[in-house]
């Protein structure tokens, strides 16, 4: 069926049934291959999107749920300042290593960081323990998340 | 990448000359790349300075590094290109990177002997050759300036990719030499650097592969995508070794989006417009299974059958004193220890994508074996090799699961019955249950103590050969090299020494290498055993350790500086516990101390980790601390939850859900200390996932005197508090 989001502040019309999950339609229809395919189940957080602002887990949403709602993935996520703040610590304290799951890591950061500016170490936990990293970055992601909070340079 | 240059594609290329300080290197070049990758500048060495397989240098000055090691996260794409850039003395802001096309002959990895990524050697195999690749090419660009000169070579430097010639304040970039360098001939013995002269090499420099990884622009192999390309995904059989008998795809095919069910003998993938037909598709076929031999295959068989194998003589991997008189004296002790099969579990879970045509065949994917990916996918397509182009792309992940040409041949056998290119991913269920996996191990030793030293050590190892498959120069006179690695060398000064392996191949189960490998088991065992012998002894857990280090002064300092920075001795409050681990492992001297905390039901709380490091040269400081850190996670990971389990033929676990990871909230603190050192650098990408988990168990040991011998750590056997 015809469909038409709201993605990264653009329009994109494409032919995808309801029930096909946002990550899918980003990736195999749209070419968007930022947000990342992991686990399929909602337990690893690679795959994370934000539904006005709102962190989800792209691939257990059906593109039918998302609605006029607004999509952010890490493509447009840098056009936000909390978004480019974090974007700027991680590379500042160089938290990444293979980076397949920090596409996620960051939208789930950025996710909280507008809420919660300064997030304290349990705020960082409950938002980020969704996110699994295989290389192990969890000293840096928290660090850097304080660093995006404060705005301090490393 | 940085400045958006680097090739996430290699190009087809016929070397017709080449090698690593002689020849240039001629290269035709077919621009094929995946529709969205960055757009790159022709690979074509025509007008370059091109004076090995290494470096290349247009007339505008842009210099680009091609990459023999793959980058998985580890940051060997920077440490590299560091030390090429520091013997050539180019800008090391300006340089571009690209991953290198498959040859042995060219950029074979010079421990290996094949162009293979893995064994924490990248840095160690290549440091020498890549520093005369950089100096030799430095050397042409220097005679090519004094020629015009008219000057003595000699009389001339080098930095930020200009030679300037001091007593008259002429200049020349690289770029305006491209030409005169060409017609030089390189130099048969090019000096190399004095360290203390190193301007890049030492220093924490950023890495070149992240900044693309922030933004969603970084192309893995997952992310390849191409004009007409279809999508598909696969069951295999559950049981390892069975066959399809038969298929019933009528419901798959009425699946909106699904274009194909491919039918081969031991799994079936559905083809369709996205992955989300593929998966839906597959989930309507129903598939019966010829399950075959090893329907019955389950954990306690192989246990079982490892038990009895590691209780019989072993080969003899290395032998030094008098081992019978060794254990005849003193107080002995016996201890056994077990470790998991384990799968590799990449973010990136695996994939590859592949057209083949009547004459051709061409992959997109992520692999640690360049070459062997292209002799497999070669086969399996029945094509000459010449006509299998392989992309390489930056990995999500490698740990040894990339060491594997598996997915690139299942892929390459649906893909010959699919028309253009086809994307195979495999699911999260599929990976984990169709992988290849860390080894069961057994691991029995006996020692004796006399006035406070082990005077005699019988060690045994027990599991499979992964050598022997992989590489079977590996595996001689029935000892596996990896299996044994760390435990011939261990650092103890031990009079009577004796090391055996015993090659047990579980049933059904495929083995392969996995982030550590064999250090991971022999240092467990070892670590762990030293330990319970410091107790029987009377003593401190470091000071026993200490005492036996007196001939290897760099383990000796990485022991005492973990323990300083660590607060061992200090006291903690109850049901907490320290443990030390010091490793031999890939040329690195490491200690490290793991702080945890352990309720009465057996849970743990990690509270902070210690390591301190010696690993030579450090060519990238921040990436040796992000190694360690990150491995360390890895290993403690499989310590307080790893485990692959078989019951009826087949994988018991199949996500996240069930096959987990430590997650940030369970994170500790961790602190890495490197050590100045001027020898040759190390190896430090598997070295943590070492470190972890007998340093924990460890600590879980002196916080509650429960002394663990299997893992992953058993709750129960804390909570019963069942002493040693």
């Amino acid at each position: 069926m015809a469909n038409t989001l709201t993605i990264n502040g653009e329009q994109k019309s494409f032919d995808a049934p309801a029930d096909m999950p946002l990550l899918w339609v980003l990736r195999d229809i749209l070419g968007m291959t930022g947000t990342k395919f992991g686990c399929g189940i909602a337990q690893c957080g690679a795959c994370t999107v934000h539904i006005d602002g709102k962190p989800v887990r792209s691939c257990m949403l059906p593109v039918g749920a998302v609605r006029d709602r607004a999509v952010t993935t890490i493509e447009g996520v840098g056009a936000t300042p909390v978004g480019a703040k974090v974007q700027k610590a991680w590379l500042d304290l160089e938290v990444i290593q293979c980076g397949y799951c920090q596409s996620g890591q960051i939208m789930s950061a950025a996710a909280l960081l507008a809420t919660t500016p300064n997030p304290d170490d349990s705020d960082i936990d409950a938002a980020m323990a969704g996110n699994i990293c295989r290389c192990g970055t969890y000293v840096r992601i928290r660090a850097a998340i304080k660093q995006a909070a404060s705005g301090r340079q490393s | 990448m940085a400045n958006g240059q680097m090739r996430s594609e290699v190009s087809r290329r016929d070397l017709l000359t080449g090698g690593l300080a002689g020849g240039f290197l001629l290269a035709f070049h077919f621009p094929v790349r995946a529709a969205n990758e960055p757009v790159q500048p022709p690979d074509d060495t025509a007008g370059k300075f091109a004076p090995n397989a290494f470096i290349r240098i247009d007339r505008a000055g842009a210099t680009t590094l091609v990459m023999p090691q793959v980058e998985m996260g580890q940051g060997v794409y920077t440490s590299i290109s560091m030390i090429l850039a520091e013997e050539l003395d180019a800008d090391f802001a300006k340089v571009t990177l690209e991953h290198a096309p498959p040859s042995d002959k060219l950029y074979g990895n010079p421990l290996f002997g094949i162009q293979a990524t893995g064994n924490s050697n990248s840095v160690r195999a290549w440091w020498k050759p890549l520093r005369t690749a950089g100096a030799s090419a430095r050397a042409m660009l220097v005679q090519a300036a004094a020629q015009q000169w008219q000057v003595e070579p000699a009389s001339c430097t080098t930095a930020n990719s200009e030679v300037m010639h001091t007593e008259s304040g002429r200049k020349l970039s690289y770029g305006e030499l491209v030409d005169a360098a060409s017609a030089q001939t390189p130099p048969k013995d090019v000096p190399l650097k004095d360290p203390k002269n190193f301007g890049l090499i030492g220093k924490p420099l950023k890495r070149l592969d992240t900044p693309d990884k922030v933004n969603g622009k970084a192309v893995y192999g997952i992310d390849a995508m191409l004009p007409d390309m279809k999508f598909a995904t696969l069951k295999a059989c559950p049981v390892f070794g069975g066959k399809v008998a038969k298929v019933d795809d009528s419901a798959a095919r009425k699946v909106p989006g699904v274009q194909k069910v491919v039918v081969l003998d031991d799994l079936v993938a559905v083809v369709g417009d996205h992955m989300w037909a593929a998966k839906k598709g597959l989930d309507a076929l129903v598939i019966d299974w010829d399950e075959g031999p090893n329907a019955r295959v389950s954990s306690k068989e192989i246990w079982d059958d490892l038990r009895a194998a590691s209780e019989k003589d072993g080969a003899v991997a290395k032998s030094a004193g008098d081992i019978a008189k060794g254990l005849a004296i003193g107080d002995k002790l016996e201890a056994s220890y077990e470790l998991p099969f384990l799968a590799h579990a990449t973010m990136e879970p695996i994939n590859a994508t592949v057209h083949v045509t009547p004459d051709s065949c061409e992959i997109w994917t992520g692999t640690q074996v360049m070459t062997r990916v292209q002799s497999e996918a070669a086969k399996a397509a029945g094509l000459p090799v010449e006509k299998v182009i392989v992309n390489n792309h930056l990995l999500g992940g490698g740990f040894g699961r990339k060491l594997e040409a598996d997915m690139v041949v299942a892929a390459v056998r649906v893909a010959k019955q699919v028309d253009g290119p086809v994307k195979m991913v495999w699911t999260r269920e599929e990976d984990i249950q169709h992988d290849v996996y860390r080894p069961v191990y057994r691991d029995t030793i006996a020692a004796t103590l006399s006035g406070g030293k082990i005077v005699g050590w019988k060690y045994r190892v027990s599991g499979s050969s992964v050598m022997a498959r992989w590489f079977p120069p590996g595996f001689q006179k029935g000892v596996d090299i990896d299996g044994v690695d760390s435990a011939i060398d261990m650092p103890y000064d031990i009079p009577n020494f004796h090391v055996e392996f015993v090659r047990a191949e579980p049933p059904a189960v495929p083995t392969g290498f996995w982030r550590g490998v064999g250090p991971n088991n022999n240092v467990f065992a070892i670590e762990c055993f030293m330990d319970e012998l410091a107790r029987k002894a009377g003593k401190d857990p470091v000071e026993f350790r200490r005492s036996m280090l007196g001939n290897q002064p760099r383990f000796l300092a990485a022991l005492n500086l973990a323990a300083e920075k660590s607060g061992w001795g200090q006291p903690l409050p109850a049901r907490v516990g320290r443990g030390v681990c010091v490793q031999p492992s890939f040329g690195s001297f490491i200690a490290t101390v793991v702080e945890a905390e352990v309720n009465e039901q057996g849970e743990v709380k990690l509270r902070r980790v210690t390591s301190a490091v010696d690993t030579g040269i450090a060519v990238n400081p921040d990436t040796i601390t992000a190694q360690l850190e990150g491995g360390l996670i890895f290993g403690l990971t499989a310590a307080l939850y790893g485990e692959i389990t078989i019951d009826k033929g087949r994988v018991q676990q199949s996500n996240f859900n069930d096959y987990r990871m430590l997650r940030i909230d369970q994170a500790p603190k961790i602190e890495v200390h490197i050590i100045k050192s001027g020898e040759a650098p190390g190896g430090i990408g598997e070295t943590g996932a070492t470190a972890g988990p007998p340093a924990l168990r460890n600590a879980i040991y002196a916080a509650t005197g429960v002394a663990l011998r299997r893992l992953p750590i058993d709750r129960s056997l804390i909570a019963a508090g069942r002493k040693s």
